[in-house]
This record gives structure tokens, C-alpha cells and sequence, in this order.
């Protein structure tokens, strides 16, 4: 990471306590993850200790913290995606990708994530690669729609 | 003429130029759940057929106008002619229909699913009306009025349907007669506790601070709602006007949006909203030239659903883990940054401005004794028609299921409302009235409006041991009776979905519930056995199947299935 990047970021931001989980989304979306040095950044920026940065931060679900791969596969687990095989939906992909939800392939391709629901209830089961939504998904039809993806 | 009314006039004559379109008018419903249904690739072929054609007409997104289970929806209205709506699309079927009715003006009746027009017109023939489908007749629309109508990125479209009128008829009263408007229609907190919305405004009118503020909460957590995404990607004005009318009322100065940021689409059209709103002088100082000041920021969530309880959705605006904290003080007194501050749900919001505009009598009119209104659901499951919908409080879950939902395929189990802090309610509730007390009577709550139904292939101790696996997994962990209890729970059902179940673990499940509800600092840990209770109590039989059987009679349980070959066949 560049000195002149990370400015960036901070730019708009006074540096209050208030910024720091707006200012963890600016760097995951810009890097895909948050790094050891992005942590270290936002320390001397906020002037909150690494520690208390790192405990937020595991907090909540949507930050992690090594590189994705190419594409991001979330697989809802909604109540209603449960309700309509959402989970045998998840259990296809870790078999046909050969990772546990929240790990990347080997070839980086693709990266397994979970959600609790993405709002999409009415047209469950659903799978989201990036931003596309595939709805009233099948375990047939989820290896035509990963070939889409380089 | 002041600049709202020349603001209004305006806006008025570009709805009525859409209305009275000399070419005609495509309206494609691209919310989320549209986009997911493919309503992207249906716009592509509309555009492209009239591309080929070179045929000319206005295309309109527009929001979810609820019916999910006929998505990607699209309308066509003809000079002249009643809107007709058409289902279940796919570039095909697209080309066709807007190649018939645009060329050779036929309407393909029947390929379509309702007109909004008069019955008994001559270009509707064989096309029954929209609002008389089964789905829609039943319900009344006050919140989603708008929604699938307007085009959710135009402000003027908004302000021709009446928007923006309640908040001006609010700035002409005084703060506590707008505090005593929606006592009169006793409009209850549609985030899921219900409590008054008057008694909370009145409490943070009263406590002294040098700035007070308002949260509007969308973080919509619970798995299978997606109520308040469709009303802010289809209307978010309305939401951004009920906002302020809440602020006027308690006094606040500064406004949050706090949204999920799974919800991108939603983020989006809320930040192109609050930039019209500034432009139209209904943000920032003077408003209006009421001298009521007020600025709203959007911040995104970062997935803790604990952050839906109001003390942990402070503490995550404050940037700090999302933990709740014991209460009193209420944030009413002493919430962000220690000032008094009002969260209200979407919902709430998104009905102030109806109040507002037409009087808190006129809300009252809806619903029943102590529970007015109408409510929002997101009926989704093992139902025939799944959607977004809104009926008067006071209706019974049959009505509801059957009539709006069109029942079940395989036969009816059970429904569980208000998400993972609710209960799962047996057949025999199905009579019950949807109001905030029958539904805790039952042991389950409103919440926030998931309706989620299943049927004999949902296994109930599956569903159980779904739940807690959530609510154990969002815990936050500050308190030992939700970490350590809910994973106890969890524990158990696993046991029991395995086949492993001991005759005690009912007793077990009973004593943890009981103890975690009692126990525990706040709303997620207070009702997350729910799930686990109401079944044990409706569905006891299903458990002791799981134990002493090992049988799974849903056929779920896969520890608990037994495969044989049968040489015959």
C-alpha cells in the first residue's frame, strides 16, 4: 500500500471514532480485505490502538482478513433459502470447489461466504456470485452459472 | 405562491405529461428482487425490440409492487388505454408481447396478469383486474402506496402523489401537536416490540440535551424480511419524509440512516433521494422557511444483526463493537454520544407521512381496538404466491396464508413469525388475529414482519436448531446467559436432529430457554429460544420421534434416514 493511496481514503474523514467502521468499509472495498498495515494506518489516523481496531473489526461479518479470490460466492441461509434446500445449495459448492465457507480456492477464483439473508426471500433459494443474484437456484444449475466466471 | 407549491405544481405537470403520454409508457419493476428474477435482461429485450422495430415508447423503472412470486413484472400502458400488467417474464415473452401490442394492438390477453383500468373496458377484455387478484383484493395499501407506481429516482413523481405534504402540514403545527397526531392514531413501533411511537417521542421531547437525534434503523437483520429494502427501493422519499417529520416532532437536529450493507441498491437511491431533497430546500437549514434545521447521514452497516437493538446500533454509529448495554437510560434520554435519540424503524417512519397528510382519525379507521394500522409482511416460504404485502392489523394468519398466499402445495405445517426472535405457530393458531398482543399470548411476537411458512417436508426440530444456530451465532457475548446458553441449546437439537438424542433433552431445552429468556441483557438473547419453545410446546411429538424413534417424519434429518434398495424395482 502506497502512502498516497491511503490518503485517499482518509480524505473527507476528520479522523473521529465515529469514522472508523466507514473507514474499514473504504479499505476493504478498495483492497478486498483488511491488511496488518491498513490496521496499522487507521491507528495513526484515529489514534485508537490496533487492538481496539482489530476488536472491532472482528466484530462484525462483513470484514476479513486475507485477499479474496477473482469472484465472491455468497450463499444465502435465510430462513427462507433454508426452508427451500439452501444449505444442500452450500454443501454442493464446498464439495464442487473443494473449500469451507470463508476460504478462497486454490486458484483463487472463487471465495466461499455465507449470508444470513439477502432480501431476495420471495425467489429462495438464492446465490449471489459478485453482484449478480441467482434466484430459485439448483444444485444442477449452480456448475452452468460458475462456469460463467473466469 | 411559495416555493413548495410552485415546487408541487411542477412536479404535477410532469406526472400528468407520463399520465397522458402520447407514445407509450413501459413500466419494469427493477427492485432487488426483480433484478434477481431477471428483470435486467427483460429490459434489455424491451430496448432492444423497440430498438428493431424502431418503435418509440417511455420506459420507467419503478419499485416491487409485491407480488414476488409473478417477478420480473412489466406494464404497459397505451395511449389512451389502461395499464396492463404482464408475469413471469423472459426476453422471449417480452419480445413477443411488445411487438403484439405495440404493432398490431393487441394485448395477448392472455398472457397477461391484471389491468389497473375500470372493469368492463373494451381493451381489457378477458384480463381481470390487478387490485381484484386474490393475492392483492384482500390487502390495503397505506406504506406501499407508491411502491411499483412511481419511479422510486424522481422526486417530482413523488411529490405529485401528495408527497412531502405531511411534512408541511407538520411544520404549520407545534412539535407536541404532531407528537399528539400520532397519538390519535396510535401508531405502534412497526420494528417489532410495538410500543408507542407518541410515548417514546414524548419521553426524548422532554429530556434536555443540547442536540437530540434520529435514527431511522434499516438494518433489516432478520432472515426472511425484506420489508423495509422493497419500501426504500421502491419509494424512499417517503421514508426520508417521515424522517423528518419525526425530527421536527422530538426535536432533532441530526438524522442516521443505519442500513445493511447488503442492501446496496436501497443505499443507493437513498443517497440520489437526499440529494433531491437538499436541492428542493427540504434539508439542511430553514427548512422550508420553518427555521427547522436538519441533516441526515447514511451509515452502512457492517452484518452484526445484533446491531438491530437500539443500544448496539448506537454503539456501532459510534464505531465500536455493536454491544448492547443495560437499560435504563433509554436512548430516549441518554443514547448517541449520550443525547437523547429516537430509533425508529423504517416502517414507522414510512407511515408518518399518511398520518400526517390525512389525520391520525383517518389511521385509526384501519386495524383494531389498540392495534391500528396496517402492517407490512413479507410472506415467503412453502406458499403458493410469495411477496411483499400489507393488510390491516387484526387479520387472521388464514386469511393471510390462504387467501393473500394461496396455502400450500404439499399440506400446511406450521408459520413462524417475527423472525428468529419469534415462535412457530401449529394449525391450530391459524384464527389467530395478526396483533402485537395475540401473537405474544401465543408465544411468538410480531416482529418486524417475516412470515415464513412451511409445510410436512419442514421439519420443525431442523428449523429449531436453524434458528439458534443464528441467534448462537450472532450473539454478541457480552452476557453469559445468551453466549453460553444459546450454544447449550444448540448443542442439544444437534444431538437430537442426529439421532442422538436422550429422553432429558426436552427437559434440558425447556430449563435453558426459560433461564437464557429471563436472563438475558437484551431483546436477541430475551426471545431467542422462542423458536425453541413454541415448537417444543406445538410440536412435541416431532421431537420425540426425533428421540426415541430416530425419525425424522419431514424426511430432513439425514443422520436419521434410512436408505434400502427394493430388488423390484
Amino acid at each position: 500500500m502506497k502512502n498516497k493511496d491511503y490518503q485517499d481514503i482518509f480524505s473527507g474523514f476528520k479522523g473521529e471514532e465515529g469514522d472508523l467502521i466507514p473507514l474499514l468499509q473504504k479499505f476493504q472495498e478498495k483492497y478486498g480485505y483488511i491488511s496488518e498495515e491498513a490496521i496499522t494506518y487507521l491507528s495513526r489516523f484515529l489514534k485508537i490502538s490496533e487492538n481496539q481496531i482489530f476488536g472491532v473489526a472482528s466484530f462484525y461479518s462483513q470484514f476479513r482478513f486475507d485477499p479474496p479470490g477473482r469472484n465472491s460466492i455468497k450463499v444465502c441461509l435465510g430462513t427462507a433459502c433454508h426452508v427451500r434446500g439452501g444449505q444442500i445449495l452450500s454443501e454442493a459448492l464446498q464439495r464442487e470447489l473443494d473449500v469451507l465457507p470463508g476460504q478462497t480456492t486454490k486458484d483463487r477464483k472463487f471465495n466461499l461466504e455465507r449470508v444470513a439473508c439477502l432480501g431476495c426471500c420471495a425467489l429462495a433459494p438464492v446465490v449471489q456470485v459478485n453482484t449478480d443474484i441467482h434466484s430459485r437456484m439448483t444444485v444442477i444449475r449452480l456448475k452452468t452459472i460458475l462456469d460463467k466466471y473466469e | 405562491m411559495n416555493s413548495f407549491e410552485k415546487q408541487k405544481k411542477e412536479a404535477q405537470r410532469k406526472w400528468d405529461l407520463l399520465k397522458t403520454s402520447k407514445i407509450p409508457v413501459i413500466y419494469l419493476g427493477t427492485a432487488s428482487c426483480g433484478r434477481a428474477a431477471g428483470a435486467m435482461e427483460v429490459l434489455k429485450s424491451v430496448q432492444n425490440t423497440l430498438k428493431e422495430n424502431r418503435l418509440k415508447a417511455k420506459i420507467v423503472e419503478v419499485g416491487c409492487i409485491g407480488p414476488c412470486y409473478l417477478e420480473p413484472l412489466m406494464d404497459i400502458v397505451l395511449p389512451g388505454r389502461p395499464r396492463i400488467s404482464y408475469a413471469n417474464l423472459n426476453p422471449d415473452k417480452v419480445r413477443k408481447i411488445v411487438e403484439s401490442y405495440l404493432i398490431k394492438g393487441d394485448p395477448l390477453a392472455q398472457l397477461a396478469v391484471g389491468h389497473f383500468g375500470e372493469e368492463g373496458d373494451k381493451f381489457t377484455d378477458g384480463i381481470p383486474r390487478f387490485f381484484d387478484l386474490p393475492m392483492l383484493k384482500p390487502q390495503v395499501r397505506v406504506v406501499l402506496r407508491n411502491c411499483g407506481f412511481i419511479d422510486p429516482e424522481e422526486i417530482d413523481h413523488y411529490l405529485a402523489n401528495e408527497g412531502y405534504s405531511g411534512i408541511m402540514s407538520a411544520l404549520r403545527k407545534k412539535p407536541e401537536e404532531v407528537i399528539a397526531e400520532v397519538k390519535e392514531a396510535g401508531l405502534r413501533g412497526r420494528g417489532g416490540a410495538g410500543f408507542p411511537t407518541y410515548r417514546k417521542w414524548e419521553i426524548c421531547r422532554r429530556s434536555p440535551g443540547k442536540i437530540k437525534y434520529l435514527i431511522c434503523n434499516a438494518d433489516e437483520g432478520d432472515p426472511g424480511a425484506f420489508m423495509n429494502r422493497s419500501l426504500i427501493e421502491g419509494d424512499p422519499h417517503s421514508v426520508l419524509e417521515g424522517m423528518l417529520i419525526a425530527a421536527y416532532a422530538i426535536g432533532a437536529s441530526q438524522g442516521y440512516i443505519y442500513i445493511r450493507a447488503e442492501y446496496p441498491l436501497a443505499i443507493a437511491r437513498l443517497k440520489t433521494a437526499l440529494t433531491q431533497i437538499r436541492e428542493y430546500g427540504f434539508l439542511g437549514k430553514n427548512i422550508q422557511n420553518s427555521g427547522f434545521d436538519f441533516e441526515i447521514r447514511i451509515k452502512e452497516g457492517a452484518g452484526a444483526f445484533v446491531c438491530g437493538e437500539e443500544t448496539a446500533l448506537i454503539s456501532s454509529i459510534e464505531g465500536k463493537r455493536g454491544m448492547p448495554r443495560s437499560r435504563p437510560p433509554f436512548p430516549a434520554v441518554s443514547g448517541l454520544y449520550g443525547m437523547p435519540t429516537i430509533i425508529n424503524n423504517v416502517e414507522t417512519l414510512g407511515t408518518l407521512p399518511n398520518i400526517l397528510r390525512n389525520g391520525g382519525s383517518w389511521y385509526k379507521h384501519y386495524g383494531t381496538q389498540g392495534n391500528h394500522g396496517t402492517k407490512t409482511f413479507s410472506l415467503v416460504g412453502k406458499v403458493r404466491r410469495t411477496g411483499l404485502i400489507e393488510v390491516p392489523l387484526g387479520m387472521t394468519l388464514r386469511k393471510i396464508i390462504f387467501d393473500i398466499g394461496g396455502g400450500t402445495i404439499k399440506p400446511f405445517k406450521a408459520v413462524q413469525t417475527g423472525g428468529p426472535s419469534g415462535g412457530c405457530l401449529s394449525e391450530e393458531f391459524l384464527d389467530t388475529p395478526i396483533d402485537y398482543e395475540s401473537l405474544t399470548q401465543a408465544g411468538s411476537i410480531m416482529g418486524s414482519g417475516g412470515l415464513i411458512v412451511m409445510d410436512e417436508d419442514t421439519c420443525v426440530v431442523d428449523l429449531a436448531h436453524y434458528f439458534l444456530d443464528f441467534t448462537q451465532k450472532e450473539s454478541c457475548g457480552k452476557c453469559s446467559p445468551c453466549r453460553v446458553g444459546t450454544r447449550h441449546m444448540v448443542e442439544v437439537l444437534e444431538k437430537i436432529t442426529k439421532g442422538q438424542g436422550q429422553p432429558d433433552d426436552l427437559s434440558k431445552l425447556l430449563t435453558l430457554g426459560e433461564t437464557i429468556k429471563t436472563g438475558s441483557l437484551c431483546g436477541l438473547g430475551q426471545t431467542a429460544p422462542n423458536p425453541v419453545l413454541t415448537t417444543l410446546h406445538y410440536f412435541r411429538p416431532e421431537y420425540l420421534l426425533h428421540i426415541s424413534e430416530k425419525h425424522c417424519p419431514a424426511t430432513v434429518c439425514r443422520e436419521l434416514i434410512e436408505y434400502r434398495v427394493i430388488p423390484k424395482k
